[in-house]
């Protein structure tokens, strides 16, 4: 079978093409991600945080490779960019909606609109795809590389309660991540548990942290409201 | 002496005769006849077709057709639907726009699919072209209601506004109000794309109301049921009708006249909407079933028996776009009753769900093939599938001209022999011999590509997605499918060879797409090195390809045909070769 690409015109790749293997996760091979520039080191004080993190990490990045061989019992796993191939507003619209039964499955897809301060263009992200701050904070720095994100508590939740620290984060040049909420209201991300913070963002906006600033006092008012 | 009256005719003569030929087909062969037919032909060719905006640029079309009435451009690749493009990828209309301004101050048509549309380009098509009429953005992005206002406002004879499936940013729900009460021309308005609050209603009636040939309205989610019927008695004439919302609280008085505006529209054809749909108002519909002809209710969470119903009352119903909840049942009730059926769409009804929670399998689809003899046009999700079954299939529907299957879990074996299902999908391509579209899924090997490569001498567009074994498989479908213009690939391990022993394939084709798969980026630099002609763009978004060796492989690959060579609006993600045979972006 080998000999039909032997006699075909061939372009002669140097060094020989590696292509027949089949490599399981093609997107990560030899992937360093711009961790340079990028500090996404959160502050590991307990061993339970590192646990914690760990898991969510494994359950949701990887795409698990799907068992042909039990056809009848596929295994649940994460899900993967693009598949099945769906349109987003038929996904979303299908998340919306209201009958009984199906209000577990029924927002399984949250598709928001991401903007950067200073970018040319929108993303959007879909927040059913992170389990975590973190993840999702990963997720944004990859997409606008030249995007600094700020440290965040040890939690992945920045610490409403430390005003002075809350207050050196938006003093300082670095992007802060923003959202809209069901209210309308614009919060700094962060300020709640994460799947409330799922459930009630409609969009993100990334901004420099002087900016937020504005944001902080009532961000803080409505933490404590439910302190 | 003969030869002499061959070329007597006057221009004015062969301009009238190649008036008559309207497709763009026909219109290239003439236009390579001899050069004074080419330059005949293309002063008067009034529509041109741009299957990808970047194969060419606004100034050499502009210099070749400098009397366009009518364009259709198009922009990303077909797997953006499935966020596989990144955003800010490209498709910028605007560049086109600005440079049509100029150019075709007639320019009457625009209609674009998959492109990038600014408030600020749909402000400079009301301003720049007097006699506009049609405006058709397909899943286009981009633009807000801002810009529609413009378009209302200033397009004095607009015939046409079709959004759909494009994503508005909602800015304000009164730019309807902006088209004038002088504006009477209005033949088609298709607006079911907007969200919830963006449409006023009394607008729309005085808009409806004033336009008698008005023949197609879709309308978005934000208007509810009770307002269908005041809108339906302002046109009766209607022949296509998307509803808004299907639901309000069931009342007597509203669902009676509900039922009696649609008995009014003799000429309605075509249904769609019904968001939210709520069952106790669909006898409203009986009246229009028996006319029906097209019916989409892949938006309406209804069950049997309640489809069972509708369709059943449709017997000249020749395409249905409806949701999993129709079942083996529902399909095999329309495979009875709809005997004229050409096109079948079933949705998954959900996608992410492991278990199917809906009787939907492969005996629905071979129902309708066995009772719907015109059948032509099938998308299918489901999550079991048999050789069998897709061989029956292809033994009832030699006709299918489209046949798209997505088995929802991927690499899904025959459940029955737990074999490839290459068996099953060699039969669809062996006895549709007019098979133009294709979508593969299940578990596939290499071999399934070879009864491609063999057979499918008329596809010209192929998805595949977690398929095959071996460059082989690709192999055989870049050199035996011989119409091939559109290859797009997700997920498999096609690599190099492959690509490389068939480069010169590519300048035949519109595009090719690949992503997750194993082509390193020195292939991708060869190709772009040694194929001039091609634009190959690699998108990676987490670093520079070239701060890898170059044998490892690409994110995504996206190579297509060009005559006006690489694009100068790439965002930093993606790569392609330039003049100087570096890498850049």
């Amino acid at each position: 079978m080998a000999n039909m690409l032997g006699t075909e015109l061939c372009l002669g790749l140097p060094g020989g093409g590696g292509g027949n293997e089949v490599d399981s996760s093609p997107r990560t091979t030899g992937k360093r991600g711009f961790s340079d520039t990028v500090d996404l080191k959160l502050n590991l004080r307990a061993k339970e945080t590192d646990m914690d993190l760990n898991k969510n990490l494994d359950n949701g990045s990887e795409e698990k490779p799907v068992s042909a061989k039990d056809p009848a019992k596929p295994p649940a796993k994460a899900q993967m960019v693009g598949w099945p191939p769906v349109r987003s507003y038929r996904k979303n619209f299908m998340a919306n909606k209201s009958t009984g039964e199906e209000s577990e499955k029924a927002s399984s897809v949250a598709f928001v609109k991401v903007s950067m301060d200073g970018a040319p263009y929108l993303r959007k992200v879909d927040l059913k795809m992170y389990k975590s701050y973190q993840e999702l904070s990963d997720a944004l720095a990859k997409m606008f590389s030249s995007f600094t994100m700020s440290n965040y508590g040890s939690q992945g939740m920045i610490d409403f309660m430390n005003e002075s620290k809350l207050m050196d984060l938006l003093n300082s040049s670095d992007y802060v991540p923003s959202y809209e909420d069901k209210d309308g209201d614009w919060m700094l991300v962060g300020d709640v548990p994460w799947q409330m913070f799922v459930d009630s963002c409609k969009r993100l906006r990334i901004m420099k942290g002087l900016e937020a600033i504005g944001l902080a006092p009532r961000a803080m008012e409505k933490c404590k409201s439910r302190a | 002496m003969r030869k002499k009256i061959m070329y007597s005719f006057p221009d004015e003569v062969l301009e009238h005769v190649f008036s008559f030929i309207q497709s763009d087909k026909d219109r290239n062969a003439v236009s390579v006849v001899c050069k004074s037919w080419c330059e005949i032909e293309r002063w008067c060719r009034r529509k041109v077709f741009i299957g990808n905006c970047y194969a060419v640029s606004p100034r050499m079309v502009i210099k070749r057709f400098p009397e366009v009435r009518s364009i259709e451009l198009k922009g990303k690749p077909h797997f953006a639907d499935f966020n596989l493009v990144p955003d800010g990828w490209g498709g910028y209309v605007l560049p086109w726009i600005v440079e049509m301004a100029g150019a075709y101050p007639w320019l009457e048509e625009i209609r674009l699919k998959r492109m990038v549309v600014t408030d600020e380009s749909l402000e400079l098509i009301a301003k720049s072209f007097k006699n506009f009429k049609v405006l058709v953005l397909f899943s286009c992005e981009g633009f807000s209601t801002d810009g529609l206002a413009a378009i209302a406002a200033g397009c004095k004879n607009l015939r046409e506004l079709d959004l759909r499936e494009s994503e508005v940013d909602d800015l304000s729900g009164h730019w309807l109000r902006h088209f004038p009460e002088t504006c009477t021309s209005l033949l088609s308005l298709n607006i079911s794309c907007l969200g919830s609050d963006e449409v006023s209603v009394s607008a729309l009636e005085r808009l409806v109301g004033r336009c008698p040939n008005l023949k197609s309205l879709r309308l978005n989610r934000g208007v509810t049921v009770d307002k269908i019927a005041n809108i339906l008695h302002r046109a009766p004439q209607l022949v296509d009708f998307g509803t808004g919302s299907y639901s309000a609280e069931l009342r007597p008085d509203v669902l009676l006249n509900l039922a009696g505006a649609f008995s009014c529209c003799k000429e309605l054809k075509s249904l769609s909407g019904f968001w939210d749909v709520v069952p106790a108002y669909l006898p409203a519909l009986y009246s229009v079933c028996s006319r029906l002809t097209s019916l989409n209710l892949s938006y309406a969470t209804i069950q049997n028996p309640e489809i069972i119903k509708l369709v059943s009352n449709c017997p000249n119903l020749q395409r249905l776009l409806v949701l999993d909840y129709i079942e083996d049942s529902g399909l095999e009730a329309l495979a009875s009753s709809c005997k004229d059926l050409q096109e079948l769409r079933v949705f998954p009804s959900d996608p992410f769900g492991a278990e199917p929670h809906v009787s939907l399998t492969e005996q629905g689809l071979v129902a309708v093939s066995l009772g719907c003899p015109k059948l032509q046009s099938v998308l299918y999700f489901c999550r079991r599938m048999t050789n069998a079954a897709l061989v029956t299939i292809a033994q009832n529907s030699p006709n299918f001209t489209r046949f798209r299957l997505c088995i929802i879990e991927p690499k899904t074996a025959d459940y029955l022999t737990l074999e490839p299902l290459d068996v099953g999908f060699g039969a669809i391509v062996e006895h549709c011999k007019d098979l133009r579209r294709l979508s593969l899924s299940g578990l596939l090997t290499d071999r399934v590509f070879e009864y491609i490569g063999t057979y499918a001498k008329k596809l010209e567009m192929l998805s595949v997605a977690f398929a095959g074994d071996s460059d082989l498989g690709l192999h055989h479908v870049l050199s035996g499918c011989e119409s091939l213009r559109k290859l797009e690939i997700r997920d498999c391990p096609f690599g190099d060879k492959a690509l490389l022993a068939n480069a010169a394939k590519l300048e035949t084709m519109r595009s090719l797409w690949m992503s997750s798969c194993t082509v390193s980026f020195g292939a991708c630099k060869l190709i772009g090195l040694k194929m001039p002609r091609l634009n190959v763009e690699v998108i990676d978004e987490t670093e520079p390809p070239d701060s890898r060796p170059e044998s490892c492989p690409v994110e995504k690959l996206y190579i297509y045909r060009s005559v006006s060579g690489p694009r100068f609006d790439m965002p930093p993600f993606v790569w392609t070769m330039d003049e100087e045979r570096k890498v850049m972006h």
